[in-house]
C-alpha cells in the first residue's frame, strides 16, 4: 500500500506526459487525484495497533503522517477539479509539463509524509522543489522566469543546508558511540544520548533549511515572487501543499530536538521565528498593491502561526495542526478566486482591478469571504484554530507572545482588508479588458467547495478528523 | 588511506581555482574534476566497499565528472556567455575570502567534538571549506551558470562530510541525492537557456522586476 501511494501518482505523471491530446490531458488530474484520495482513505481507515510500515521501516504511516497525508490528498483533489477548466482557458499553451509535474509533486509529497528516514525525506523534499519549478514557469514570460529562477536557487540552497543538517544529526548519533543513523524512530529513541553540540548545529541547519522551503521569514524572499507569478492553481498547491510538507519536516526535526537536549531552544526558536514571520508579513502586506503577492505574504504569516503554535506547546499544538488544514483550504479559496479575478481583469494590481463582485460575482464574493476567513474572523475555520493557539498562550502564561500574536493579526487584518475591499467593491473600470472571461462551473465550483469546507471546519470538526488531530498532536508532544 | 590527504588537498586547491578564474569553461572543468576526485574517496575511506559501493563510485564519477559538465557547457554555448563579468566581489577578493574560510574551517574542525577516529582527518575541514567556497560563489557571481556551479561546489562539500557516515547514508539515499542533483542541474540548465533568450544575457542582474 505504501509503495502504491507513492508509485501511483508517479505512474500518472508518466501517463500525463505520454498523452498527446492537450485537450484531454488535464482531465487526468481529477481522475488520478480521486484514485489517490481513495487509496489514502483506505490506508487511513485500516485500524491498526502499530502503524503500517514498509521498506524495512523507512516508510511508516504514523499519526502525524496520517493527518498530513489525508489533508494533502484531499487538498490536491480539490485543486485538481479546478485544473481542467483553467487549462482549457489556456489552450494555446501545452499543458504537458504542468500536468505531469503536478502528479510528480503529489507523489513526492506523499513520500515526504511517509518517510521515516531523514535522508529519504530530504530527497523527496528536494524533488518537490524540482517538480514544482517548471509549473511556475507556465506563463513563459520574463517575470515568471525570474520567479522560477529565484525559487529554484533559493530553495535548493536552503535544502542543501538541510542536508548538511541531516548529516550533522547522523553524526550526533555516531559521536554518541552508536552507529550513525538517520532513521527517525531510532533518533527519537536515542535522543537523550545524542551529542548536544552536533544536535544543536543540526537543529539550526535543519530549521533554516526546511524553514526556507516553508517560507518562514527571513528565508521567505522567494515566496512573493513565486506566488505572484505562478498560475493560481500552482500558487494554491505551493501554499497549501508543498509548504505543509516542509512544516511536517520541521515537526520531525522538532520531535528529535525535543526528545533530546534541544527542547527549550527549539521552542524558543519557533516562537521567535513565528512572530518574526508574522511581523515581516504584516509590514509588507500594508499598502501592498499586487494582490497575488499579498497572498504570498499571507502565506508567510500563516507559516509563522504554525511554528508559533508548536512553540507555544500544549493545546496550541492541536491548534497548529488544525490550522495547517484551515490555512491550506482557505488558501485554496484565495488563490483560485484571485486567479479568476486576474484572468478577468488581466491584471493583478489593486489599481487596475475594481468592482470584482460585479465583473465576476462568484469569484469576487469568494475572494471577499476568503479574506474574512483567513484573517481569523468567525465563523470560519481559521478562527477556531487561531483561537485555540492564543487561548493556550494566555492560559500557559505566555502573555507577551499572545499579545504580540493578537497585535500582528490586527495589522494584517487592515493590510489585507484595504487591498481586498478595493478589489471587490465599486464599479469595474471603464477601460477594463473585455475578454469574455466569466465565472463558470469549472472554475467556480472548486472554489465554492473549498469555502464550504472552511466554513464547516469553523462550526463543526467531524469526529474522525478530530481523532486524527488528537493522535497527531499527542504524537508531536509525547516525551519519549 | 595514504592517498586520502593528497587527494583532499587537491580538492581544496580546486576551490581556489573555481573562485579565482573568470572563464566559465575553466570553472566547469574544475568543478567536474573536483567531483571526480570526490567520487574516488569512498574507495579510500571504507575498508570494505562491496558491489554497491563500487556502483556508487562509478555513478558519482559519471554524473559529476561527465554529465554535469556536458549539461553546463551546453547551457553556456546556448547562452553564448564565456566569462563572468563584474562579479559582486572581485576574483582576488573571492580567493582571499576563500582562503580565510579555509583557515577558519581548519580551526573550527579542531574545536569540534569529533569522534575519535575523525580527529586527524583532513576530510572535515575540506568539507567545510568547500561548503564555504560554494556559498561564496552563490553570493558573489552574477551569471546564472556560475550560481549553479556554486551550488554544485556546496553539494560537493556536503558529499565530503557524508563520507564519515556510511551507515546513515546508504546507497539508496546517495543515489537519490545524486538524482535530485542531476534533475536540479538539468532544470537549471533549461532555465538558463530561457533567461539568455529572454534577456539576451544570462546575468541574474536582469532579474530585478520582482521586488517591493
Amino acid at each position: 500500500m505504501g509503495y502504491l501511494l507513492v508509485a501511483f501518482p508517479l505512474a500518472m505523471a508518466a501517463l500525463a506526459f505520454a498523452v498527446p491530446s492537450n485537450r484531454w490531458r488535464p482531465w487526468l488530474l481529477p481522475i488520478g487525484a480521486a484514485v489517490h484520495l481513495a487509496l489514502v482513505v483506505t490506508a487511513l481507515s485500516q485500524p491498526r495497533d502499530v502503524p503500517a510500515s514498509w521498506f524495512g521501516g523507512w516508510l511508516i504511516l504514523d499519526a502525524l503522517g496520517k493527518l498530513v497525508l489525508g489533508y494533502l490528498s484531499s487538498f490536491f483533489f480539490l485543486c485538481s477539479l479546478y485544473a481542467p477548466g483553467y487549462l482549457a482557458l489556456r489552450s494555446e499553451r501545452s499543458n504537458r509539463v504542468i500536468c505531469s509535474n503536478l502528479f510528480a509533486s503529489l507523489s513526492m509529497m506523499t513520500l515526504v509524509t511517509l518517510s521515516h528516514h531523514l535522508g529519504l525525506m530530504w530527497v523527496a523534499m528536494e524533488a518537490t522543489t524540482l517538480a514544482s519549478a517548471p509549473s511556475l514557469y507556465f506563463n513563459h514570460n520574463p517575470r515568471s522566469l525570474e520567479a522560477t529562477w529565484k525559487y529554484l536557487v533559493l530553495c535548493s540552497v536552503g535544502l542543501a543546508l538541510a542536508l548538511l543538517g541531516s548529516l550533522f544529526l547522523a553524526y550526533s548519533s555516531l559521536k554518541a558511540g552508536s552507529e550513525s543513523t538517520l532513521l527517525f524512530d531510532q533518533l527519537v529513541k536515542d535522543a537523550s544520548h545524542l551529542s548536544p553540540p552536533w544536535l544543536h548545529a543540526a537543529f539550526v541547519l535543519l530549521f533554516i533549511g526546511y524553514g526556507t522551503k516553508m517560507g518562514l521569514a527571513p528565508m521567505h524572499t522567494w515566496k512573493p515572487d513565486a506566488y505572484g507569478e505562478a498560475p493560481g492553481l500552482v500558487g494554491a498547491l505551493l501554499a497549501g501543499g508543498v509548504t505543509s510538507c516542509a512544516f511536517l519536516a520541521i515537526l520531525r526535526v522538532y520531535q528529535i530536538g525535543r526528545a533530546g537536549s534541544e527542547a527549550e531552544f527549539a521552542r524558543g526558536a519557533m516562537i521567535a521565528i513565528g512572530l518574526f514571520s508574522m511581523a515581516v508579513a504584516a509590514v509588507f502586506m500594508v499598502r501592498q498593491r499586487d494582490f497575488k503577492r499579498m497572498l504570498a505574504y499571507s502565506s508567510v504569516e500563516h507559516m509563522g502561526i504554525l511554528v508559533l503554535g508548536i512553540g507555544i506547546g500544549g493545546a496550541a499544538v492541536f491548534g497548529a495542526l488544525l490550522h495547517l488544514i484551515n490555512n491550506g483550504l482557505t488558501k485554496g479559496v484565495l488563490f483560485l478566486s484571485s486567479g479568476n479575478i486576474h484572468r478577468a481583469y488581466e491584471s493583478k494590481f489593486v489599481d487596475d482591478v475594481r468592482g470584482a463582485i460585479r465583473r465576476v460575482p462568484l469569484s469576487g464574493t469568494m475572494f471577499l469571504a476568503g479574506f474574512i476567513a483567513i484573517t481569523g474572523s468567525p465563523p470560519f475555520g481559521p478562527f477556531v484554530s487561531e483561537f485555540t493557539i492564543v487561548n493556550e498562550a494566555f492560559s500557559s502564561g505566555q502573555f507577551f507572545v499572545a499579545g504580540g500574536f493578537l497585535a500582528l493579526l490586527c495589522v494584517v487584518f487592515f493590510g489585507i482588508g484595504s487591498a481586498v475591499l478595493a478589489v471587490v467593491q465599486g464599479e469595474p473600470p471603464i477601460d477594463a479588458p473585455v475578454n469574455g472571461f466569466h465565472d463558470s462551473v469549472s472554475t467556480g465550483a472548486p472554489v465554492v467547495l473549498f469555502m464550504i469546507l472552511v466554513l464547516l471546519l469553523g462550526v463543526y470538526i467531524p469526529p474522525p478528523l478530530e481523532a486524527l488531530l488528537r493522535d497527531a498532536a499527542a504524537f508531536v508532544e509525547v516525551q519519549r | 588511506m595514504q592517498f586520502l590527504d593528497p587527494l583532499l588537498i587537491l580538492a581544496l586547491a580546486i576551490n581556489f581555482v573555481v573562485l579565482g578564474v573568470s572563464r566559465i569553461r575553466a570553472v566547469i572543468n574544475a568543478v567536474a574534476f573536483q567531483g571526480m576526485l570526490l567520487g574516488i574517496i569512498p574507495l579510500l575511506v571504507h575498508a570494505e566497499i562491496g558491489l554497491r559501493g563500487i556502483a556508487l563510485v562509478v555513478v558519482t564519477i559519471t554524473v559529476k565528472g561527465f554529465v554535469f559538465p556536458m549539461l553546463l557547457v551546453r547551457a553556456m554555448r546556448a547562452a553564448e556567455i564565456h566569462h563572468e563579468v563584474k562579479p559582486v566581489a572581485g576574483f582576488m577578493l573571492s580567493v582571499l575570502l576563500g582562503a580565510v574560510g579555509a583557515g577558519l574551517a581548519m580551526e573550527f574542525s579542531r574545536a569540534l567534538p569529533l569522534a575519535e577516529a575523525h580527529t586527524n582527518l583532513l576530510l572535515v575541514p575540506t568539507a567545510f571549506a568547500t561548503v564555504w567556497a560554494g556559498c561564496l560563489m552563490l553570493i558573489t557571481r552574477r551569471k546564472a551558470i556560475n550560481q549553479v556551479l556554486g551550488y554544485l561546489l556546496l553539494e560537493n562539500g556536503i558529499y565530503l562530510f557524508s563520507m564519515l557516515l556510511l551507515e546513515a547514508v546508504p546507497f539508496l539515499v546517495e543515489v537519490g541525492v545524486l538524482l535530485d542533483l542531476f534533475s536540479g542541474v538539468f532544470v537549471m540548465g533549461i532555465i538558463i537557456h530561457h533567461i539568455s533568450r529572454a534577456f539576451a544575457s544570462m546575468s541574474t542582474e536582469h532579474l530585478t522586476a520582482l521586488k517591493e
